[in-house]
């Protein structure tokens, strides 16, 4: 009788790193839905693409490196990264831009790495900081007017396909404009918070569709936590950051941008739950979470008050990922059994 | 129940299902008697036992077949009477496969128990709560008992707390495992069997008080222990405390943070913070050798999986084999039940689905430590998917009850950083298999861990081992390089002795054979380099008189011929030349000659045939010596960690030393001795072939002096062109083979 000899242990959890991906991807689906509620079908369109291009270059990368390309895509990490990278561009950025932006991510900032695992920066974010850096122009105006700034009808989708794939330039101009964060900082030494606040970015509840989309993300990162699939420690002592930095030195109205738009405007949220805690290159021990969440909400105010550009996620994160391994040797809990923790790695040190 | 324990949580766990109700349905039974019964002589960590008895004999139940080996190890008992028909490997339930020593027992059906009774009995006493501890403790180690739970470490020992007071005993009863009811049956039926075990243990441990601690699953286990408990009258000392179902709540070191919040140091034992904690199928196993006198022959195992018809608990013999015990279940391999599917292998576990390892045979035993025989079906338990990559999803750390970080030990281990792994206490790592089981990735995490620990292990004996040979090494080449320069001086002494005696001849290259014999070599590896020269100078000689030969010819040929006359002189000085040079070496050769030999009757001195040879005496106390310094090495590891075996090393460490000593003064003793004779020996030897050799080599100085004498006659006659030249030419022909004639004598000489 032929018996199957393996290690234990001989059971398995129902945790599945492709089920995992996947539930990362419906947990965005409400701050999807408000985007396109309140900015039309270019965001739709924007993550349909970079799905598309994250999905075609995994494939061609992992053929070229020979290994089984239905596997390793089912791990729908690829998914998950142009998903994130459609949320975060601008929904009218031009095509070429997603496209670029996307297939940078997946084989320079992930595959070539090792893939899957061992990238040491967010994928989403190094391709979302190179089409910054290299065009800053389509990047920051290419934001599309929601309803209430525009007060008309949404742009239709013939209209949106046509300034994502041909950038016509009397559209691109009618339904584009900046977002109320780049307008705040922008206009703030010139004007009020008072006179400011009466522009029409900011018409609606608190700043024309943002809020929302925000609150929307929001609710789908604490069904994330609730399904156990992120902890706290991130999202809270990033926003809790970004609060008190806010709080200490931005509390003029009048000089700075408002709590109320740094926590519920720009890509706030979205970064706070799906980004930041990307886990391959977030860093893991409990106590190292949180200094790596605060570290993400502190570099976000300094960027966004006094850095160039209006909305920094993508800078934050991709600092901390360079301090990830050092915060984890640092924050090592304390193991059963020992008096303390270990800090560091020292070599020839044993305990 | 009377007291208000506070229940502390430990970190981590999870959650798996449960799947005890199956095996819970009926009561614990007998199986039929076996036709062989397989008891290896290794159940119990430790040391194995050694057979005390022979194939034939006819053994009683409960009769020691096998005594401890030291301290820590565990006697062995004939589970029933029959007899001896074997001791020989057989396949052993341990993960490697490996086999070990058995003693195979043949049943004879009678069960015929040897003579038993109480330790109360037995020392005549009236009260029993009067037993001393020493003696209950002798009971139990003669009973052979060794942890139930899982690790199998002998009891006894255990219990030999020696300086920690142990203020609290913790009976486990959470079996936390899936599947597994041994424990949950045995508290069911036998519950004050296993009170009154802890009313021994803390006999013995002089310990306050006693917390059993059982899951909350386990209802009718928990009402059982109550009732016995005021039975017995117990209540005020014993508790049993219900603790949340979690995995690994069994877990010896998490048991204790759940009932107590204390933490076991790492590396350390439970004693260390005043606790002792055993299994409850251990206590009741206890209660039975002191109360009865009955040694651990059998236990409960569990037998259950969807490929078992009767799912339930065995009360099994010792040395059962499993195939017998899952007939005896109604297993049905998957393969016969459908002809078209499920042809796939399965497994058999021993142990739990979290913790057990699958069975490479089913011609295995039961041992001391087997609390169940999971035979799942395929679809039941499926076999881990293809591992994906780690996505550092923290799941791991989350689960782990020891508060590593899994995911960073895998990192580690898979890229062979072992002292990065060390480093991250890959040791406080008890395999829970916690980790492995919600990892999303379904990587096989502790398989990482197990393969880490043991390339450690590995790494560290190996550097032991080679720290004490290195060791060795250098003292052996401290002594070497000592007795070299100790011979060196003396063989240098004597060749100026030689020298001068050679000088006082007037011998023909006094200096150079002088110089030659300061040179000489005594170790082995130069009498090699020695006998290459020699071989060497033979061919190099043999060229030369062949050169020789053909020289005189051409010069005979010439001086017949007048036309060559002109050549005659030229032949004359290349034959000189030639000559020389066979003299040259022939003395090189002779010295190269004493050197070999020389050098082989001084390998021949440290013979290693003579037991009492200095180099042997000296091997016999450099190991006494390594020896002394583990013990001494042991000893302060053991007062350090305060171990109760402080006393027992002591003692060793005494007769150590005394070893130590013993082999030394030997040693020393003969060295000197020897080293005197035998140098002795070597130079007496040497001097008489010197001499030999000396003789010879005047005597072909001496005739090549002739055969130059001849030669310088002969040349004159020619160049006076007298007639005698052809007489001449054969004299100095018959000189030079009077010479080659001594040559030749001197290499069966110099080779003697
Ligand atoms: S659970 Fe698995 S995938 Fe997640 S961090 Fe641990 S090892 Fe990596
Ligand atoms: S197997 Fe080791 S590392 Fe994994 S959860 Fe258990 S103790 Fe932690």
């Amino acid at each position: 009788m032929a018996l199957l000899t393996l290690s234990s242990p001989h059971t398995h959890g129902s945790n599945r790193t492709s089920r995992i991906m996947l539930t990362v991807a419906l947990a965005t689906l409400p701050g999807l839905f408000a985007l396109s509620w309140f900015f039309g079908y270019g965001t739709l369109i924007n993550v349909i693409l970079a799905i598309a291009t994250a999905l075609a270059s995994e494939a061609l990368v992992l053929k070229a490196r020979k290994y089984p390309v239905s596997f390793f895509l089912k791990d729908n990490t690829a998914l998950v990264t142009g998903l994130l990278l459609g949320l975060a561009l601008p929904p009218l950025a031009p095509w070429w831009i997603t496209v670029l932006a996307t297939s940078f991510a997946v084989v320079f900032a992930k595959q070539l790495y090792g893939g899957m695992g061992n990238n040491p920066f967010n994928p989403a974010m190094v391709g979302y900081a190179l089409v910054l850096i290299s065009f800053p122009v389509q990047m920051t105006t290419n934001w599309a007017m929601s309803f209430q700034v525009s007060g008309t009808e949404l742009i239709s989708i013939t209209d949106t396909l046509k300034v994502i794939f041909t950038g016509a330039k009397e559209l691109t101009d009618a339904y584009t404009g900046a977002t109320p964060l780049d307008e705040y900082k922008h206009l703030i030494s010139k004007e009020t918070s008072d006179q400011l606040l009466q522009r029409d970015t900011f018409s609606g509840w608190l700043n024309g569709g943002w809020e929302w989309v925000n609150l929307a993300f929001l609710a789908g990162g604490l069904f994330l936590m609730i399904k156990r699939i992120i902890t706290w420690h991130i999202p809270v002592s990033m926003l809790l950051a970004l609060a008190l930095c806010s709080l200490v030195f931005g509390w003029d109205e009048d000089l700075y941008t408002p709590l109320s738009l740094h926590l519920l405007s720009g890509a706030t949220m979205l970064g706070a739950f799906f980004i930041a805690t990307d886990p391959v290159s977030a860093s893991t021990t409990p106590r190292g979470k949180l200094i790596y969440g605060a570290g993400i909400g502190i570099f976000l105010y300094i960027i966004r008050t006094w850095g160039a550009y209006p909305d920094a996620i993508a800078f934050a994160v991709l600092l901390m990922n360079f301090a990830a391994p050092f915060i984890d040797a640092y924050t090592q809990p304390r193991t059963y059994g020992h008096d303390k923790p270990r800090r560091g790695l020292k070599p020839g040190d044993k305990s | 129940m009377t007291h208000l324990i506070q229940l502390h949580e430990f970190d981590g766990g999870i959650h798996p299902p449960e799947n005890k109700l199956q095996s819970t349905g009926r009561g614990i039974k007998k199986p039929p008697m076996p036709n062989e019964l397989v008891l290896p002589i290794h159940q119990h960590i430790g040391a194995p036992a050694d057979p005390v008895v022979a194939v034939g004999d006819t053994v009683l139940k409960g009769q020691t077949i096998a005594q401890p080996h030291g301290y820590v190890s565990a006697p062995l008992h004939a589970p029933t009477s029959g007899t001896v028909i074997a001791i020989e490997d057989r396949v052993v339930p341990h993960a490697s496969g490996l086999t070990e020593l058995s003693i195979v027992i043949k049943p004879d059906r009678q069960d015929s128990w040897i003579e038993h009774q109480s330790l109360c009995a037995e020392l005549g006493l009236d009260d029993c709560d009067d037993i001393p501890a020493d003696a209950l403790i002798a009971r139990i180690r003669d009973c052979g008992i060794a942890g139930m739970g899982g690790a199998g470490f002998p009891t006894a020992v255990k219990l030999n707390t020696g300086k920690y007071t142990i203020d609290t005993l913790i009976l486990n009863g959470a079996e936390c495992e899936p599947y597994i009811t041994a424990d949950d049956m045995l508290m069911r039926e036998r519950a004050v069997g296993i009170i009154r075990g802890a009313q021994i243990l803390l006999q013995i441990l002089k310990a306050e008080r006693c917390l059993i601690g059982v899951e909350d699953n386990k209802p009718e286990a928990i009402a059982a222990l109550e009732a016995a408990l005021l039975e017995l009258h117990e209540e005020h000392h014993i508790d049993v405390v219900t603790i949340p179902t979690k995995y690994p709540s069994g877990g010896e070191k998490q048991l204790i943070q759940i009932l107590t919040g204390k933490e076991v140091p790492s590396g350390g034992i439970p004693a260390q913070v005043g606790i002792v904690c055993q299994n409850v199928g251990t206590a009741l196993a206890i209660a039975e050798a002191v109360d009865e006198g009955k040694p651990l022959i059998s236990r409960i195992t569990t037998v259950t999986g969807d490929t078992i018809v009767d799912k339930g608990n065995w009360d099994v013999l010792l040395g059962t084999p499993v195939s017998h015990l899952l007939k005896a279940s109604g297993y049905q391999a998957p393969g016969k039940r459908k002809i078209f599917s499920n042809k796939k292998p399965t497994r058999i576990i021993m142990g739990g689905p979290m913790m057990g390892f699958a069975l490479p045979t089913t011609e295995l035993p039961v041992v001391k430590t087997t609390n169940c025989i999971l035979a799942p079906t395929n679809k039941e338990l499926p076999a881990n998917d293809i591992a994906m990559a780690c996505i550092r999803c923290g799941m791991c750390a989350d689960a782990c009850p020891a508060d590593l970080l899994p995911q960073q030990l895998y990192w580690f281990s898979k890229a062979e950083e072992l002292d990065k792994a060390e480093q991250h206490n890959l040791f406080d790592c008890i395999e829970c298999g916690a980790c492995s089981y919600v990892c999303p990735s379904e990587i096989p995490l502790v398989q990482y861990y197990r393969h880490s620990k043991g390339a450690i292990r590995e790494e560290r004996a190996t550097y032991q081992k080679a720290e004490q040979a290195r060791e060795r090494f250098e003292a052996r080449i401290a002594r070497q390089e000592r007795e070299q320069a100790e011979k060196d001086a003396k063989r240098k002494a004597r060749a100026e002795a030689a020298a001068k005696a050679q000088e006082a001849k007037k011998s023909a290259a006094p200096t150079n054979s002088a110089a030659d014999k300061a040179s000489i070599s005594t170790s082995t590896v130069q009498a090699a380099t020695n006998s290459a020269d020699l071989e060497k100078l033979q061919k190099q000689l043999t060229g030369a008189q062949a050169a020789l030969v053909k020289t005189k010819e051409k010069l005979e040929a010439a001086q017949n011929d007048p036309d060559q006359a002109d050549k005659v002189a030229l032949f004359e000085g290349a034959l000189a030349k030639t000559q020389d040079k066979i003299k040259k070496i022939a003395i090189d050769m002779a010295a190269a000659k004493k050197a070999a030999k020389t050098s082989t009757t001084e390998a021949g001195v440290s013979d290693k045939g003579d037991p009492n040879s200095p180099e042997r005496l000296k091997k016999k106390w450099d190991t006494a010596h390594a020896r002394l310094e583990t013990a001494s090495k042991r000893l302060t590891e053991a007062q350090e960690q305060g171990l109760d075996t402080v006393e027992l090393l002591t003692q060793g460490l005494e007769k150590q030393k005394a070893r130590v000593e013993e082999a030394k003064a030997a040693y020393e003793a003969v060295s000197s001795s020897t080293k005197n004779s035998s140098v002795a020996e070597v130079s007496t030897d040497d001097l008489n072939k010197e001499n030999a050799n000396d003789e010879l080599n005047r005597k072909i100085r001496a005739q090549q002096d002739r055969v130059a004498k001849a030669n310088e006659r002969l040349e004159m006659a020619k160049a006076e062109g007298l007639d005698t030249v052809d007489a001449l030419t054969k004299a100095h022909t018959k000189q030079l083979e009077k010479l080659a004639g001594l040559e030749a004598q001197l290499t069966p000489a110099g080779e003697a």
